[in-house]
């Protein structure tokens, strides 16, 4: 109700600004309209105020102004990374008791196995830090950043397939239609830059399973929310963002009075018609304009020092690569983007797990341990949440054949592991237990919509107070569920 | 501007609703979308239960206080007089709800209250009652309680409007409808539009396409008074009319080209996207159309024709993802279609029912289940099993029948065979059951094929999908017609009587002219759902041929233009904006019909984000030649990957049935416009045979932006322009290379003879025109 009310006043205020507008207002003013508030506070003539989202005042002090998700799509085992289970390599091959699956519903690549022979990680585990964390082998860097984590053992979904799975995820709904958690921030809190879109998104691909499953815009799409709210694909190739360039032969001088004419005609039209969304068109070209020099600036980053390209390791110089992408998301972090989602794919291990963990292990740990410790030393990982997970776990049995090098693992819903770090997450804690077998929770069980309420929290937001009427339905995030998981929080 | 003695609230408050302090019994009644934020609206003298009261009751208290049985709180619901009227408590000593004594109905003890334990709504629900909204539901209970049924429910009125307003205003009964709620406020109708406008108006609302400049002065020529109905006519009767409207019914009805979810592989399903133009074209009856989509297999010796318009119940996403449970998504495919067939046609949120019952509307989880039980009957599996395969059931379309009987179909790759998928009905249907929680493997109480009561019985028809569609165009349905004619309003004027196409329930948005939107279903039913001349009426209005210049005044009295004082601006659609680039500049190849294309868009979009798998949906493979420059209804439709440049202009990503889009205003909106090589690519044609055309700069100026924004310029746009073109031209000239680059699309173009510098210079200013909000909108 007070979002609706707020949102009418935005809407209001917006509209009542663009009509006393409309003649003859500075493009410069203007282009800190939608969604880009004005991030020095400056705004020309005081009339500009940084239009942001629709939450007025939020419900809680937030400890996070934004989001870094690094999503890890496939999902990642958490047998072979974080969740050491010794018992299964003392019972390798034998058969998962029926007693301790307990009537889990398995997806139609496995349930037809004559037997679920049971099998442990090829690959040893330390504990590391302060805490004593577990971490396996397979991420050297990421055990020295385990006192600035919160690891989370006890992750659980309800799908069991990829595209449910991660919709879930990114959606709190399974079926498509909703809108993505960058969507709903976007919405909420509005945005923190005048050249940047509030929401972006990057995507890199794995080397430990090149044929994995896919992605789909709608992951970052905004559902029933207004366009603005969808992300922005930042992508490595010659347009970083989608017809960003200009052509060929068109230099910025150029483009400016191309756009200064457009303005000229377009503001005639507004004297004659007095319709505020000419004023908006106005705006939005010169916002246009200006992100075709702040994205390039951005994906730019020669004028980083040495010792940040060794920080994320030598791929971080090759774009597109995973550390790329955890490099760019620093980057759009610092000059306020607000929630930057990244997607490495890959790890989706039905076969040939040992080999491809590994690779996958191999592309996403320097980069996401120099993240964090990146964000630290600049100051920002207190207001910085960030987020490392993928859809779901893997079960502790073998798909297909189990051979003396060589096995797979199936979806596992009931039990899988992610980090969080910053953003007012408590560091250096493991939070949540899963029995011997790895198979089920035993200890502080966090579901997908816990963890949405939980990351909603530390942007100040009450996530069952955060709705949008659509269809005559109130819709939230977490759908009608989801708690805060109070006891990681800092 | 006349500030007559009574209006002079509208200035105090500076808030439209404040007039509406309406009268249902006198005048019509008005409800409005959202109301929320009141203000200081006055609370009207005669409190109409659906136009005042439901509203918040369903808002606010339905929740726990509702039709969902499930859920009510201390024994208490507000769905209808004698529940809410019921003694409560232990000693049955206290009333909810006592008629005429508001002082004793402990509703309103309880909404006033500040105690935290007492209050309602309660403080976990998040929700609260404004001052206005109490004192409706005081004076409601003063004056006696009164309960309706929902409005949308009640039979369709014939009614009447002796309007007493001038003439002039008068074209045809909607006006009167229009200007008799006009009159309430100090607006005034606006004058008729200027003729470029009008005849870019009706172009855009039944083509989809600009008027050509021919079109545009032979109307500007034309003084008859008939002149205007003979441009309706003529654009009416073009095949792009047809093209037009299934663009809106591909939304509706879900259409895509490939099978959504996972791998998202490609599917056939563009014959029955032919046929749907063409039953547009011909201008089929809406009840018949709309019967072949749901039943045509049904009908009596059922024709390859009636079989290929049921695709549109298979348009729904099907997976193809390696290890799910088919049973749970075939569960999904039948309730997109029970969702497809109340958003479409009943305008009702089903889906809420599917977990429990609806907590605004009286839809049990039983009505639910009983109308799903109708789509549950195809024999077809959840999961494609064999990668690339059909999903059954399908049907092949011979090269032989093309060209025989089913003549509609342009098989312009020749095609043997041509699979389709459609519906089926299964020798024996399935059992269905209520599934607790929607949940697939959770089966409880069996049930047969029914619709929800209150709608209207489902009495002596065929309990299959015929029976359903027969039951749809019963005449006594109340939905059915009205939710068509508003969808046929929105498409005319941006926004239905009822915003909320989609939802005529509890929580939609109430009509903000509901004698009208009954004027126009009765009309539309006694027509026999002829849905040309339906068109022809709204647009026959003076209400649709007003100007859309805006007053200050009425821009704040009424911004959301509900009182029609003005026509609409509106933003033009994705497809439409590119299609009127692509129309203006020549490069539009027109054919009607075929296999879906692939036009220009960025490289690597889809393989970045491919698992590996995806056959011919893997990578994009832009077409050849005149492919490229297809009407926009025909680009090919991936789905979990659509076309960037229609989704940056608000098209919707077909997962679900969609009746309307947004419309946005963004910088990537300006990208595409200013980048996208093929706006650019029509600049360069434009500029090109503006180039050819004429030898003067004025006059190529001229008709650039004719061509693109239907207008004649003024003088000082002309001089803008060509100042620009004048300086762009000096650089271009200095800079011979920049030119040449800038130029270098890979669109061949028939030399003008004139210098590269030339041409850059007027591609550029054709840009430029493509940009302006003029060409984006209609006025």
């Amino acid at each position: 109700m007070n979002k609706e009310i707020e949102e009418r006043k935005y809407a209001m205020n917006r509209r009542t600004f663009l009509t006393k507008s409309a003649i003859g207002i500075g493009s410069a003013a203007l282009a800190t309209l939608f969604g880009c508030g004005n991030s020095n506070g400056s705004g020309a003539g005081g009339m500009i105020r940084k239009i942001g989202g629709v939450l007025g005042n939020l419900d809680f002090a937030p400890k996070a102004k934004r989001v870094i998700y690094l999503f890890q799509s496939g999902g990642p085992s958490q047998l072979e990374l974080f969740d050491p289970k010794p018992l299964l390599n003392e019972m390798r091959g034998q058969d998962l008791p029926a007693t301790v699956r307990m009537g889990q519903r398995l997806t139609g690549m496995s349930s037809g196995q004559a037997s679920f022979p049971l099998v442990g990680s090829p690959y040893k585990f330390n504990q590391y830090g302060e805490a004593g964390t577990w971490i396996s082998d397979l991420l050297p860097y990421t055990s020295k950043i385990v006192d600035d984590i919160c690891v989370i053992k006890s992750m659980h979904t309800e799908a069991i397939n990829h595209d449910p799975a991660i919709t879930f995820f990114q959606t709190g709904s399974q079926q498509p239609g909703r809108p993505s958690i960058g969507s709903w921030l976007s919405y909420g809190l509005g945005s923190m830059n005048d050249n940047l879109p509030t929401f972006t998104v990057l995507l890199s691909r794995g080397t430990g399973r090149k044929f994995g499953q896919p992605l789909y815009n709608r992951l970052w799409g905004n559902g029933f929310l207004h366009s603005l709210h969808q992300g922005v694909q930042f992508r490595a190739a010659k347009d970083p963002v989608l017809y960003l360039k200009d052509p060929n032969g068109m230099d910025r001088k150029m483009r400016r009075k191309m756009i200064d004419q457009i303005a000229a005609l377009n503001q005639l039209q507004a004297e004659e018609f007095g319709d505020p969304e000419i004023a908006s068109r106005i705006a939005q070209y010169e916002m246009a304009y200006k992100m075709q020099t702040s994205v390039p600036e951005i994906m730019d980053v020669s004028d980083e020092p040495d010792y940040i390209y060794r920080m994320y390791g030598a791929e971080s110089m090759m774009p597109g690569t995973y550390a790329a992408n955890a490099l760019l998301a620093r980057r759009l972090a610092e000059r306020g983007v607000r929630f930057v989602q990244l997607y490495h794919m890959g790890w989706d291990h039905h076969d040939n797990l040992p080999v491809a963990v590994a690779k996958q292990a191999k592309d996403v740990d320097q980069g996401s341990a120099a993240l964090v410790m990146d964000l630290k030393q600049r100051g920002m990982l207190d207001d910085t949440l960030v987020i490392w997970g993928g859809e779901f776990g893997r079960t502790n049995y073998s798909q297909g054949v189990l051979t003396e090098n060589n096995f797979g693992r199936d979806h596992h819903p009931r039990c899988f592991t992610i980090w969080m770090a910053g953003g007012g997450i408590k560091p250096g804690i493991t939070y949540g237990e899963t029995d011997d077998f790895g198979y089920n929770i035993v200890k502080n069980p966090v579901h997908v919509h816990d963890f949405q309420a939980t990351l909603m929290h530390q942007l100040g937001i009450d996530h069952e107070k955060f709705t949008f009427k659509h269809q005559g339905r109130r819709f939230r995030l977490t759908d009608v569920s989801g708690h805060i998981v109070k006891n990681i929080l800092a | 501007m006349d500030f007559r003695k009574g209006r002079f609230l509208w200035m105090c408050f500076g808030i439209l609703l404040i007039a509406f302090a309406c009268n249902p019994s006198t005048s019509d009644t008005k409800g409005f979308a959202d109301d929320i934020g009141h203000g200081d609206k006055a609370v009207p003298d005669i409190i109409d239960f659906n136009f005042h009261v439901k509203p918040i009751l369903s808002d606010r208290c339905f929740k726990c206080h509702g039709p969902d049985k499930n859920k009510i709180e201390a024994d208490l619901s507000f769905v209808d007089f004698i529940s809410a009227t019921k003694p409560l408590g232990e000693h049955k000593d206290h009333f909810a709800i006592v008629p005429h004594k508001p002082e004793e109905s402990a509703l309103i003890d309880r909404t006033h209250s500040n105690d935290p334990g007492l209050i309602m709504p309660p403080p976990e629900s998040n929700l609260i009652l404004d001052e206005y909204e109490k004192e409706i539901l005081q004076k409601w209970i003063a004056q006696g309680a009164t309960y309706k049924k929902h409005w949308s429910l009640l039979p369709i009125q014939n009614s009447k409007i002796g309007a007493n307003v001038k003439e002039e205003f008068i074209h045809n009964e909607i006006d009167k409808f229009i200007l008799s709620q006009l009159e309430e406020s100090p607006l005034q109708p606006s004058p008729v539009a200027q003729k470029e406008h009008l005849i870019r108006r009706l172009a855009f609302t039944i083509t989809g396409l600009p008027p050509t400049i021919d079109e545009i002065d032979k109307f500007l020529q034309n003084d008859s008074p008939a002149a205007y109905e003979e441009v309706l006519d003529d654009y009416l009767g073009r095949p792009t009319y047809g093209e037009h409207m299934a663009s809106y019914w591909m939304d509706l009805a879900r259409y895509a080209d490939t099978h959504g979810y996972q791998d998202d592989l490609e599917r056939t399903m563009w014959p029955w996207r032919d046929w749907v133009i063409n039953a547009y074209n011909r201008n089929m009856p809406y009840d018949q159309f709309v019967t072949y989509q749901l039943a045509g297999d049904l009908l009596p010796n059922a024709t390859k024709e009636q079989i290929i318009a049921t695709a549109f119940n298979r348009n729904h996403s099907i997976t193809q993802e390696g290890g799910v449970i088919p049973e749970e998504y075939r569960t999904e495919y039948v309730a997109d279609r029970t969702l497809t067939f109340g958003k479409a046609f009943l305008g009702a949120s089903l889906e809420c029912a599917r977990c429990h019952d609806h907590k605004y509307d009286p839809i049990s989880q039983k009505d639910y289940y009983s109308l799903f039980s109708f789509f549950n009957n195809v024999p077809e599996k959840g999961l494609i099993e064999e990668y690339g395969a059909i999903p059954e059931p399908f049907i092949e379309i011979s090269q032989q029948e093309v060209t025989s009987i089913l003549t509609f179909i342009n098989n312009i790759d020749s095609l043997e065979k041509i699979p389709l998928l459609v519906m089926e009905e299964m020798a024996k249907p399935r059992d269905t059951y209520i599934l607790d929680r929607g949940l697939y493997n959770k089966p409880t109480q069996q049930v047969t094929p029914n619709t929800p009561e209150e709608i209207l019985p489902f009495d002596g028809y065929p309990k299959n999908r015929l029976g359903l569609s027969q039951w749809l165009f019963d005449e006594k349905n109340p939905l059915t017609a009205r939710v068509a004619v508003n969808r046929l309003w929105q498409l005319c004027f941006g926004k239905g009587i009822v915003s909320t196409a989609d939802d005529f329930g509890a929580q939609g948005a109430l009509p903000t002219h509901p004698k009208l939107l009954d004027h126009l279903a009765y009309k539309f039913i006694a027509d026999n759902w002829d849905v040309k001349k339906m068109l022809k009426y709204i647009l026959s209005s003076r209400t649709f041929q007003q100007s859309t210049n805006s007053s200050a005044l009425a821009l704040s009295l009424d911004p959301d233009n509900l009182l029609y004082a003005r026509a609409p601006r509106l933003r033009l659609s994705a497809e439409n904006i590119r299609d009127n680039a692509l129309a203006s500049s020549g490069l539009l190849v027109e054919i009607v019909g075929g296999p879906s294309v692939k036009p220009y868009q960025p490289k690597g979009l889809w393989k970045e984000k491919t698992g590996g798998g995806g056959g011919s949906t893997a990578e994009y493979v832009i077409d050849e030649g005149g492919k490229r420059f297809r009407r926009s209804l025909y680009t090919f439709w991936k789905r979990t990957v659509p076309p960037p440049s229609m989704m940056t202009f608000d098209a919707v990503s077909r997962d679900f049935c969609m009746v309307s889009r947004e419309t946005t205003s963004t910088p990537l909106q300006a990208l595409v416009m200013m980048n996208n090589p093929e706006i650019l690519q029509a600049s360069k044609s434009l500029a090109s045979s503006a180039l050819r055309s004429y030898a003067s700069l004025e006059e190529r100026i001229i008709m650039m932006f004719r061509k693109a924004t239907s207008r004649m310029p003024n003088r000082k746009e002309v001089m803008m322009m060509q100042d620009y073109l004048q300086k762009q031209q000096t650089h271009f000239v200095e800079n011979v290379n920049l030119a040449e680059s800038y130029l270098d699309m890979n669109l061949p173009i028939d030399n003008p003879e004139k210098s590269e510098a030339e041409l850059a210079a007027y591609t550029m200013l054709a840009n430029v025109i493509y940009n302006l909000d003029e060409t984006l909108t209609r006025s």
